[in-house]
């Protein structure tokens, strides 16, 4: 099989803590393009693979600022500008009573911008991916671990890279068609 | 009343105190096909079918009155001046109520790191789910015509008009839809992963394909796991504060009126607190026999029957603080149409109803101060069944026995409510109902990826399945 129909070699493992061993010492042998699979969150995982943070929570703090000013806009607009009532000379812009609806908009976009924040950075919804042409990676959500080195890291090379997750004591290698 | 620490023997009392959260000898694969398994079964349980033929003949007396009062109006129910709030706002206040120990247990107790919530959250969020739903309906069908409900929401209409945003009702029209999608937001994250161990354990291909579409191609990667996490944390802490200004807003309905028995600044941290209490003895009510039918005692175990019965307890004393704090307040007050509001609550007409609040609210929690009884299963379901009662009755006190006799002897009067009152109330249990057999029937009813995580910490070494 030519090289560039393959998407990776996956090493398969039977605990947690084997695949968090395995997952530093692939980063450690120099390879970056590499993805951890676990039927649960893995407490430093992520890092281990070489993942620093995410911009999730600021995308969360922009939603909820943007909710905020929507929230509170969207009443002034009203009671203000668009439908100006005076009663009995009380402020147009009543502001105490503006906060309930400002408050509730904050928090809906804010939840809305981890939701669809999450899933953007994710990139899901993922209708096809290569991984799951390893039948075996059925497992991955029950109770098998799973290391993947991807075909488009430099360092990769069918027979060497191999041979290096061989050296972990995976329970199987596999390899993954594009 | 507790035992003096009873040393290794496996007594259900002790099992309470220091018992574990997950049943003995699980292991990943057990934990993932003992939870899936009930969905994937083929064979459908009789007594869910029984169940369900129930509550869907209820779903459809719903429909039988909801039809007849879209046909006839609002006067087929008992309300009319001064009574103009009845069931549908006592059924509101009480379904968006039982809602709030979802969103408690699934966020702040997350936030708290209580571990023991794992087994119950999911159950719990879809308990809310539905609650809310039933919720939402009620002012929508209060309102004189409910295809014009649209009102409520600031749209750039032809009429040039805007919703009264200094209303407290036009907050809780914003207040309950935010809590609505925030409560499915965080839901629909916590599924995800669960839908792809459904979806990747099928064996009907119909089901593969729906899992697979609901599941959006979850993989387990890790650095999904992490932004998972991290979202579930966020959502956690903005459903934290949702959670106790949509009970606010809900009480700010009744406080910003003048009417006695309403105007009072108690009224949120004590509708928040019941709120809570009425919430977890409505997860009692549903857990109780889904562990026992679907035999998940290894997953709720007593240790869960404990806890939740402590925070019932707990707050069960805030809401009788609540009461003791109202009837001093009237006295102190000096206000006659308040202490005239209190006296009339407890000998007046709907007298019943106070002793009966009285009764299922504070007197029926007192139990839950003995161990022996918060690990009973049986007798706390009686409790948790009282308080369900005694918190429907206290919202009945509060609005109707308010509203009846007001400021004036002569704008006085009673309400009884009609057969069409009974029938959408009824109805609406079993709208609920219904929606939560679906749910026990089609998605795994406890969170899998949780339990193997609580199997990996519990075990806290290397525990690779069989083969």
């Amino acid at each position: 099989m030519p090289a560039n129909r393959i998407y990776g070699l996956m090493a398969e493992f039977g605990t947690a803590e084997e695949l968090l061993g395995a997952a530093r010492r692939t980063h450690e042998a120099g390879y970056v393009r590499v993805d951890a699979f676990s039927p649960f969150p893995i407490e430093g995982l992520a890092e281990a693979i070489g993942f620093r943070h995410t911009r999730l929570p600021l995308v969360v703090l922009l939603g909820g600022m943007l909710g905020c000013g929507t929230g509170y806009f969207l009443q002034y607009y009203a009671a203000a500008i668009s439908y100006p009532i005076n009663v009995g000379g009380r402020p147009l812009n009543s502001w105490p009573a503006f906060i309930p609806i400002t408050f509730e908009l904050t928090i809906l976009f804010a939840a809305l911008s981890a939701v669809v924040g999450m899933l953007v950075m994710d990139g899901l919804p993922t209708p096809y991916h290569p991984v799951f042409n390893v039948p075996r990676f059925a497992l991955a959500s029950r109770d098998r671990f799973f290391l993947c080195i991807k075909a488009r890291d430099l360092r990769f090379n069918l027979l060497s890279t191999r041979e290096f997750l061989e050296t972990l004591h995976p329970r199987e290698v596999n390899t993954v068609d594009v | 009343m507790s035992n003096p620490a009873a040393d290794n023997s496996p007594d259900p009392v002790a099992q309470a105190l220091t018992g574990p959260i997950i049943g003995p000898g699980y292991n990943y694969a057990s934990v993932t096909d003992k939870i899936s398994a009930i969905v994937l079964n083929r064979r459908t349980p009789k007594w869910w079918v029984l169940g369900f033929a129930v509550t869907f003949t209820l779903v459809m007396m719903l429909l039988v009155a909801l039809t007849y009062l879209f046909t006839v109006g609002v006067g087929i129910w008992g309300i009319n001046i001064p009574v103009a709030w009845g069931f549908a706002i006592v059924n509101f206040v009480w379904w968006i109520g039982i809602g709030h120990a979802g969103t408690l247990i699934s966020a702040i107790l997350l936030l708290l790191r209580q571990q023991w919530r794992t087994s119950i959250n999911r159950f719990a969020e879809a308990m809310t789910l539905f609650a809310v739903a039933c919720a939402g309906l009620f002012p929508i069908l209060h309102l004189g015509r409910p295809w014009l409900f649209y009102w409520l929401l600031p749209y750039p209409d032809t009429m040039k008009l805007w919703p009264q945003f200094r209303s407290p009702l036009v907050w809780d029209c914003f207040a309950v839809s935010t809590y609505a999608t925030v409560s499915l937001l965080f839901w629909y994250v916590g599924l995800v992963p669960d839908l792809a161990t459904l979806r990747d354990r099928s064996q009907n291909r119909v089901a593969k394909i729906i899992y697979g579409i609901l599941s959006m191609g979850w993989r387990g990667s890790a650095v999904h796991w992490y932004r998972h996490e991290t979202a579930s944390l966020l959502l956690a802490g903005l459903a934290t504060p949702l959670v106790v200004s949509v009970h606010t807003i809900v009480s700010l309905d009744f406080s910003f009126g003048l009417v006695p028995g309403w105007h009072s600044t108690i009224f949120p941290p004590y509708f928040v607190a019941g709120a809570v209490f009425q919430g977890f003895a409505m997860v009692l009510t549903l857990a109780i026999p889904v562990r026992k039918l679907f035999h998940l005692e290894d997953f709720i175990t007593t240790r869960h029957l404990d806890n939740m019965g402590k925070v019932m307890l707990a707050t069960g004393l805030i809401v009788a603080f609540g009461y003791m704090s109202e009837t001093f307040i009237a006295w102190y007050s000096a206000n006659i149409y308040e202490r005239y509001m209190t006296l009339n609550r407890m000998f007046g007409p709907y007298a019943v109803v106070f002793w009966g609040v009285i009764a299922c609210n504070i007197l029926a929690p007192q139990f839950l101060w003995s161990r022996k009884i918060r690990v009973n299963a049986g007798a706390l379901f009686v409790i948790a069944m009282a308080i369900n009662i005694g918190m429907w009755l206290e919202r009945f006190m509060i609005i109707v026995g308010s509203l009846s006799r007001d400021f004036m002897p002569s704008a006085w009067g009673m309400y009884y409510p009609t057969r069409w009152d009974l029938f959408t109330f009824f109805g609406s249990v079993g709208l609920f109902l219904t929606l939560l057999l679906l749910f026990i029937r089609s998605l795994p009813l406890i969170s899998i990826f949780e339990m193997r995580e609580l199997v990996n910490e519990e075990a806290s070494q290397p525990s690779g399945g069989e083969a």
